[in-house]
């Protein structure tokens, strides 16, 4: 019953947009508590519902972290492990200290009144209070948008420090059951020794776990429909073995998910992939909000208040003091070493962002009473902390970090110079940062990268899927395969297949079927232009006078729609950032179609500038036709110059037959070089991947080359396909991601499945 | 880390290059160490997958290449970066001495020279459109690239010869806020 009340009154806040935009729905959640634990209380006059540590912790919690781990980005993660490892460990462990021995030394000066409490308990309790928590990171650090540094440094702490609060919690509770005079050396070595076997011993695990669900979902090919159950049955399952071993359980499950998420998405099919995020964040928004309705129904419970203001405030003041002076502190030292050093607005926010959420309250509830009598006391302030940060500090985050950012420039005067250049100029540092930070491979990524390459991937990825692993050469046999489809329908719609018929009077007329000029493609012009135009398909183009003058008689509206459209239009660089990862939203990037076309119109003009690179090196060559390498990574449907004066229209491909050899690659490589110096760029990845494809499979009778009457290639599937009957069969498609409906194609899917596994390992042949 | 006499000693010419691009021992070593080395060839640049999500990344490239060459070396490397320095507001104004290499007109000017391809110092109309087709989505037509190429350039060609110099350039783009000009190194 109270679920379905707290399902409705979150969907009614969800609808409600310009309420949180303001509170942080996790603040809204905690209200609802209140109201709701009025509600029971009324009703019953005890608190029937309470957030009970065991559910909390079984129940509620993995299904967050298994999420969030799932869906964090990795390279950020991993390449600011350092200093997130130093932020968990020695700021929570200050955090802890600090906060545990002020708290005694007022208690000792008497700020608080008649307590029964030792210093080990304020130790215990400082412990339990440190702990940042990742829910309510989470939650709050949705609505703000920082940058994805600052993001992945506050959430990867909370994360991680799990180990550390773990680790000081037992340990203090441990020794607060000896009592303070049996403490000595021994007992702390082996506090210390602790931490190091709970930390390391759960991360372990949670490898060992990751690399079972990579492993089972290479065999997971027919039951594909429940993939995704077995990830999160298995995902837990890790969760539950760390407790087991009284290991860290949630940085078991945090390893298990950051580490099997990049094989598992590559061998899962794109469905399951679907079904398993969308299923984990539905099950992660329903463990947090009932986690925070649930924070807010236990306040209402009148015997576990026992209110001792000096405790309650000091506590507070302590916890953001110390958590500011250790963040400074922590990111001070950290800045010496690091390339990027961290803003000051930005350790500001990181201290800000510090806030205590369920974990703290779940380990405060299972504090043993006989143990420690002041428990409820604790409790009590634990649950006001709570409040505090999540309610206080999630509402006045996004203020905050608004007003700390430097303000941009109204872009509503700019001109439109001033739009294009300030684009370009994001653009062109993004490119800058990305050029410093990948030169800036270190050892260690390049030899995890060598090792994934070598070992992990012919373990854990299906073999399909190791084929696809890189992303340019992925990006580039996605072109090749619409422009064949392409090519494909167009034959097809002009009519019967004519063009199998009669090949060589086969006129499919593209130009005049989509409208286009071709008039202003300017030829290659070798060396001189790095970045050859491509002529890209816009709406079918009216004639257009393009008299300055006459676009000075036009009226305003036009200068208006000049600038609306540079508005609307230009290409968002990554300059905004925002944090990968959102409770709410699927989108693992910000604008995943416009980084999908950009990339396809890179990787096209590439791929235009390279083979307009070989012309001049390869002459008509007679083509063999060769079996073995038919495996169509390369159905041509490349662009090929449509100059008809160009006597290269069929050359794209002949390589001889035997171009497999590196000799070969070197060979093309270094003509091609000569010949076009610094053209641009050429991806290693479809260099020697272009040199061993299988050359175009022009029908023997095709080598001629000033054969380019018969086909006047679109600009998306302009040059021939390889077509004589056998080879018609090689122009489908690998992988019928690409959904192609074209029942030509379709047809030639079955018959392609053997191709794949015939794919030369050229793919790790890079010069 | 090593005794950053001995490492700062292993790059030929430090000192010119210091000199010339305004960067600090830290930054030559650090910037050697991500170089490493290497004569970049074009594939290096090309096989960086951040480079293809960028609309300009390939002009970036064929920047850090000079007309001839293949390979970029750690000079050249070290000089573009040094562009996007941020700028030094204190800096003395000794009349003599040549500009910085991050002052704001060479950062313009690299700007300028991406969109100029033929470098012939202007920016004719067609490398504006060229540069706008690259950097807007495909979901503009021919004509309002042209529109917008043509609004463009009459808003800074100041002499009339359908192009845009580098001091035209410069006076439309005053707005080019600092926070935007400079990269952490």
């Amino acid at each position: 019953m109270t679920h379905i009340i707290i399902c409705l009154l979150f969907l009614v806040c969800e609808l409600n947009h310009s309420v949180t935009s303001v509170f942080p729905e996790s603040s809204l959640l905690i209200m609802l508590g209140f109201i709701l634990g009025g509600i029971v209380w009324g009703a019953d006059k005890a608190q029937t519902f309470k957030l009970i540590p065991t559910n909390f912790f079984y129940y509620l919690l993995p299904q967050i972290i298994l999420d969030a781990s799932y869906c964090m980005p990795n390279k950020l993660f991993f390449s600011n492990l350092g200093a997130i490892l130093i932020h968990a460990i020695i700021g929570t462990c200050w955090n802890a200290g600090t906060v545990g021995i002020a708290l005694w030394a007022c208690y000792e000066g008497g700020a608080m009144g008649n307590l029964n409490i030792g210093p080990l308990q304020f130790l215990l309790f400082g412990a339990l209070i440190s702990a940042v928590d990742p829910v309510a990171v989470i939650a709050v650090f949705e609505e703000v948008h920082v940058n994805e540094v600052l993001y992945i440094l506050v959430f990867g702490e909370s994360l991680l420090n799990d180990g550390v609060t773990v680790v000081l919690y037992n340990v203090f509770d441990a020794f607060v059951s000896l009592g303070g005079p049996k403490i000595n050396a021994a007992e702390i070595i082996k506090g210390i020794v602790s931490f190091f076997v709970v930390a390391f011993g759960g991360s372990f695990l949670g490898v060992v776990f990751a690399i079972l669900i990579s492993m089972l979902t290479r065999i997971t090919k027919n039951v594909q429909v429940i993939e995704a159950g077995f990830i999160i049955v298995l995902g837990y399952l890790s969760y539950l073995t760390a407790e087991m071993l009284s290991l860290s359980a949630i940085l078991s499950i945090t390893f298990c998910g950051v580490c099997c998420q990049k094989y598992i998405n590559a061998n899962m099919d794109e469905k399951s992939v679907t079904t398993l995020r969308y299923t984990l964040k539905v099950m992660a928004n329903g463990s947090e909000t009932m986690i925070f309705v649930f924070l807010g129904v236990s306040a209402i419970d009148k015997n576990i208040w026992v209110w001792n203001t000096g405790f309650i405030l000091l506590t507070i003041f302590f916890v953001v003091i110390f958590r500011f002076i250790g963040v400074f502190f922590l990111n001070w030292i950290l800045n010496q070493s690091r390339l990027i050093p961290i803003d000051i607005t930005d350790q500001f926010v990181m201290a800000y962002g510090g806030l205590r959420g369920a974990v703290a309250y779940g380990l405060a509830a299972l504090l043993d009473e006989k143990k420690i009598p002041e428990k409820n006391l604790m409790l009590g302030t634990t649950l006001i902390v709570v409040y505090f940060t999540v309610i206080l500090q999630g509402i006045t985050m996004k203020p905050l970090v608004q007003w700390l950012k430097v303000k941009k420039a109204t872009h509503s005067d700019l001109t439109l110079n001033g739009k294009m250049n300030n684009r370009a100029f994001e653009h062109i540092l993004t490119a800058m940062e990305d050029i410093c930070g990948r030169m800036g491979d270190n050892w260690w990524t390049r030899h995890w990268n060598y090792f994934e390459d070598k070992y992990v991937c012919w373990l854990l990825l299906k073999s399909d899927a190791r084929k696809h692993k890189d992303p340019i050469f992925g990006a580039f046999h996605k072109l090749n395969l619409e422009d064949a489809t392409k090519y494909v329908t167009e034959g097809e719609r002009k009519g019967s297949l004519d063009f199998i018929r009669n090949y060589d009077s086969a006129s499919v007329d593209f130009k005049k079927k989509l409208a286009l000029e071709y008039g202003d493609i300017t030829p290659y012009i070798t060396g001189i232009d790095n970045v050859p135009v491509t002529s890209v398909m816009k709406n079918p183009i009216p004639s257009v006078s393009l008299d300055i003058h006459e676009q000075d008689r036009k009226s305003l509206p036009d200068k208006l729609s000049a600038h609306h459209l540079l508005d609307q239009h230009l290409y968002k660089s990554r300059r905004d950032n925002r944090p990968t990862y959102s409770r709410s939203h699927y989108n693992t990037s910000e604008n995943p179609d416009e980084m999908q076309e950009i990339f396809q119109r890179t990787m096209r003009s590439r791929l235009e500038s390279f083979k307009s690179a070989k012309m001049g090196v390869n002459p008509a060559k007679k083509l063999s036709k060769h079996p073995k390498k038919d495996s169509t990574h390369k159905p041509n449907g490349k662009p090929a110059d449509p100059h008809r004066t160009h006597p290269y229209g069929d050359e794209d491909f002949e390589f001889s037959a035997d171009s497999a050899s590196s000799s070969e690659i070197a060979g093309h490589f270094h003509r091609r070089s000569t010949n076009t110096p610094g053209a641009g760029v050429d991806n290693p990845a479809f260099i020697p991947e272009m040199d061993t494809s299988p050359p175009m499979r022009n029908p023997p009778w095709q080598t001629e080359t000033g054969n380019n009457t018969a086909v006047a290639p679109s600009q998306r599937a302009q040059g021939r396909l390889p077509w004589t009957s056998t080879n018609l069969r090689h122009l489908a498609l690998l992988r019928m991601s690409t959904r192609s409906t074209d029942s030509f194609v379709m047809a030639d899917a079955s018959l392609d499945e053997e191709a794949p596994e015939e794919k030369p390992g050229t793919h790790h042949t890079r010069l | 880390m090593g005794s950053t006499s001995s490492t700062l000693l292993k790059i030929p010419n430090v000192e010119v290059l210091m000199q010339e691009t305004g960067f600090s021992p830290a930054h030559m070593i650090r910037l050697h160490d991500r170089f490493k080395l290497r004569c970049l060839f074009p594939q290096d640049f090309g096989a960086i997958k951040e480079l293809a999500m960028n609309p300009i990344g390939d002009r970036i490239i064929g920047a850090f290449f000079c007309p001839g060459k293949e390979t970029v070396d750690f000079h050249t490397f070290v000089k573009i970066l040094a562009h996007f320095r941020p700028v030094d507001k204190n800096r003395p104004k000794e009349p003599n001495s040549p500009e910085p290499i991050n002052s704001r007109s060479n950062k313009l000017r690299f700007a300028f020279q991406l969109y100029d391809q033929d470098k012939d110092g202007k920016i004719s109309r067609d490398e504006l459109l060229k540069v706008l087709q690259a950097m807007l989505g495909m979901q503009v037509t021919e004509e309002q690239l042209e529109s917008i190429a043509d609004r463009t350039i009459q808003e800074a060609d100041l002499d009339r010869d359908d192009a845009i110099s580098f001091e035209e350039f410069r006076k439309v783009s005053p707005e080019i806020l600092h926070s935007r000009c400079f990269i952490k190194v």
